[in-house]
């Protein structure tokens, strides 16, 4: 053996799957190029969790849109603080809850689209404008009116139920940045409540994943949260008993490969 | 309820009750801060370990931490404990049983016949008090070993499950890891997959794909599709080929009706498993999953730390007789194990609870990106580990779990292990990977592709 690393004979496999098969390995571990292409992957996923949100460029491109925005943040003070308690960040700060009364009865919409930026700000940063783009034009032929975009900084999902009745909305739409995965930092999740109120669990929600450049595209995205929006409106509910049959009739993303471990 | 205190340079430390003792006696982690029952600081943590060390172990059977009338998990403990098993620690204190412990009185005989007298609290407690060192010696004394296809557990073997998730669950791509998985002598554990798509069609498809795979190459392993027991009692009923049946469990009666489950189910899923008679060499069929921190994350911990109730859920697991449990310990989060720190010394007690209350256990060694970890913390939590005897880790194409977006063990960390402690496969599984050509003399890897994989792989290369 004169060649310390020795190289997998499965390479074209990987066009299968977006796991990181045949890496081959020197002795019994990871080869020095790969080792080093996931300690890069890791670095950005961190980056991601901890890059603050541009909250003036997100404003930019929602009054872009023909959008009012505005501007909140949760309880969290700090990302450290957002880290470990997930309670505060499903709440608004008391100045911004302030902001909002401030703001006198609300008109009430039929929906209102809360981005938010969750555990990756550049998947807010990357999709958030861009998904408004498409999917918000969709709502306006259809005759949907839609509320003002509030933009809140350290929230989870659930602090759309406190905004979403704030602004009278029939139906919350949070845009949040998804916990970063090692080969998807920048995905963002759309998590739809009917008749949000503070208090509701995870069960009353419907949610459309994997919204980014490379996982499900805006279109596809805007598709699903129409059909989805369109029977939470008729049905007056949102959560497990919408989920089934709207996710079977969203159909599967891509067409499935033949397993060539059983071929003949 | 009973009030405990200790007194420390003239100064009274009190805790509330036995829950609340042995939480502030808790290392610290973020889980127990979170819901507000940590010690204030370090020095109220180690007079409350002060306190649990002078403690009879047989007060853990006249006071339950959890209320015996409103939880089954309790009632569990307590009435299957067995107090002749029990009888040769029955006179010590906690601190006292750290003693025996690390004695050689304890052996893997000793060990293996006082289990049944043990309880979950009474482990959690002694564990509270034993530094890293203490969890991996007294853990690497002990064996549980059990049988499906294969034997899981034996002394000098560490076993791997190969979990091939793929983000839209795409036979090919599933496959594509599974071979990976295969040639780096991964997957005697088993071969399960986490669906991506939870339905009881998507799930008999994977199914059958999976035992066609292990019939095909005479692979000697099971294989599980990780979705509720509900559905893979359906699947039974179907005529689905399930080798092992799997559930998430956790250490109160509340907590497991957030997943959907009480005993009752969980036997009833055993049951299933067992109809099914597919095990050729043993009938554990069961694999089950646990996390510090669940049942906090449900609202069900009654004031209890995390760390006790994890060991409850154990209980629950022994009851079950499974092949293999799993704490998946660094998935929840840092809102329950902030950083690597924290997330090794869960690691080291799961395992050491789960291994003297005679648990066959392993260990998703893992993080997410959101927590203070990196690999080089995996890295010392799985040689930890492999130290103190773990039975199984998880086995990943390249760490990168591309379906649940979170880092575990690759195939390569389990043949690190394996080397550096000269641990090998389960003997069956070992037999096998010599027999086909993937391993090639003494555990060591082949340099080609064995000759049954070579045409399948150019079939997949082409499709």
């Amino acid at each position: 053996m004169s060649d310390p690393l020795t190289p997998n004979g499965w390479q074209r496999l990987r066009a299968l799957t977006p796991a990181r098969i045949a890496l081959g390995r020197a002795g019994v571990s990871l080869p020095t190029a790969p080792h080093l292409e996931f300690q890069l992957s890791h670095a950005r996923a961190r980056k991601a969790v901890h890059h603050p949100l541009d909250v003036e460029a997100l404003e930019r491109g929602i009054a872009g849109l023909g959008l009012e925005s505005i501007v909140l943040d949760s309880a969290a003070p700090t990302r450290a603080v957002y880290l470990q308690r997930p309670d505060l960040g499903r709440k608004l700060s008391e100045a911004s809850r302030q902001r909002l009364a401030a703001r006198g009865a609300p008109v009430p919409c039929d929906v209102a689209f809360v981005v938010a930026d969750g555990l990756s700000a550049l998947a807010i940063e990357a999709n958030a404008v861009g998904f408004l783009g498409t999917v918000v034009p969709m709502l306006r032929a259809s005759g949907w009116t839609v509320g003002p975009v509030p933009v809140v900084t350290q929230a989870r999902v659930a602090i759309g139920d406190e905004i979403g009745a704030a602004l009278a909305a029939s139906l919350v739409v949070v845009l949040i940045g998804e916990r970063p995965g090692l080969s998807s930092p920048d995905s963002m999740g759309l998590y739809l409540t009917w008749a949000p109120k503070p208090g509701l669990t995870d069960e009353a929600r419907n949610c459309i994943s994997n919204v980014r450049a490379a996982g499900l595209s805006y279109a596809a995205a805007a598709h699903k949260l129409m059909f989805l929006m369109n029977e939470a409106r008729r049905r007056r509910l949102t959560g497990v008993a919408l989920k089934d049959e709207a996710e079977t009739l969203a159909g599967p993303d891509t067409a499935p490969h033949r397993n060539f471990l059983l071929g003949d | 309820m009973s009030v405990y205190s200790h007194v420390v340079a003239g100064q009274r430390h009190v805790f509330a009750s036995l829950a609340d003792l042995l939480a502030k006696a808790s290392p610290e982690r973020s889980g127990d801060q979170l819901a507000g029952l940590a010690a204030a600081d370090a020095e109220e943590r180690v007079a409350a370990q002060m306190a649990l060390a002078d403690l009879p172990l047989s007060v853990f059977l006249q006071e339950a931490i959890v209320p015996y009338e409103i939880d089954e998990v309790t009632r569990l403990i307590l009435d299957t404990h067995d107090a002749r098993a029990f009888a040769p620690v029955a006179h010590l204190t906690v601190g006292g049983f750290r003693d025996w412990l690390l004695s050689d009185l304890a052996t893997a005989e000793t060990l293996a016949a006082l289990a049944p007298g043990l309880t979950p609290e009474m482990v959690a407690a002694v564990s509270k008090i034993c530094r890293n060192q203490d969890l991996i010696l007294i853990a690497s004394k002990a064996r549980v070993v059990t049988r499906f296809r294969n034997t899981i557990g034996l002394a000098g073997r560490l076993s791997t499950r190969l979990q091939p998730n793929h983000p839209t669950d795409d036979p090919a791509g599933i496959a594509a890891s599974i071979l990976d998985g295969l040639m780096y002598g991964n997957g005697d554990a088993v071969i399960g997959i986490n669906p991506a798509t939870d339905s009881i069609p998507g799930a008999e498809t994977l199914l059958h794909m999976l035992d066609e795979v292990i019939r095909r190459y005479d692979i000697p392993t099971q294989s599980c599709v990780l979705t509720h027991v509900t559905n893979t009692i359906a699947l039974v009923e179907r005529g689905a080929p399930v080798d092992l049946v799997f559930q998430s469990i956790a250490g109160t009666e509340a907590a497991n009706r957030s997943f959907g489950v009480d005993l009752k189910l969980l036997d009833e899923g055993r049951e299933a498993g067992l109809s099914l008679g597919r095990g050729t060499v043993g009938d554990n069929v069961m694999y089950c999953e646990t996390g510090q921190g669940s049942a906090l994350s449900a609202n069900a911990h009654h004031g209890c730390d995390q760390q006790t109730l994890e060991a409850r859920a154990y209980a629950v697991a022994r009851h079950l007789k499974p092949l293999l449990v799993n704490t998946v310990v660094g998935f929840i989060g840092p809102e329950y194990l902030y950083d690597g720190k924290q997330i090794i010394r869960a690691g080291l007690e799961d395992h050491f609870c789960g291994k003297l209350l005679g648990v066959p256990m392993g260990c998703d060694i893992c993080y997410t990106n959101h927590a203070e970890a990196d690999q080089n913390d995996m890295d010392d939590l799985l040689t930890l580990l492999g130290v103190a005897g773990i039975n199984f880790i998880m086995g990943i194409p390249g760490s990168d779990d591309v379906m649940l977006n979170y880092q575990t063990t690759s195939f390569h960390d389990a043949l690190y292990l394996r080397k550096v402690l000269g641990r090998r496969p389960a003997p069956e599984f070992e037999d096998w990977l010599t027999r086909i050509g993937i391993f090639e003399g003494a555990g060591l890897l082949a340099e080609g592709v064995p000759s049954a994989f070579r045409k399948a792989i150019e079939g997949g290369a082409a499709a």
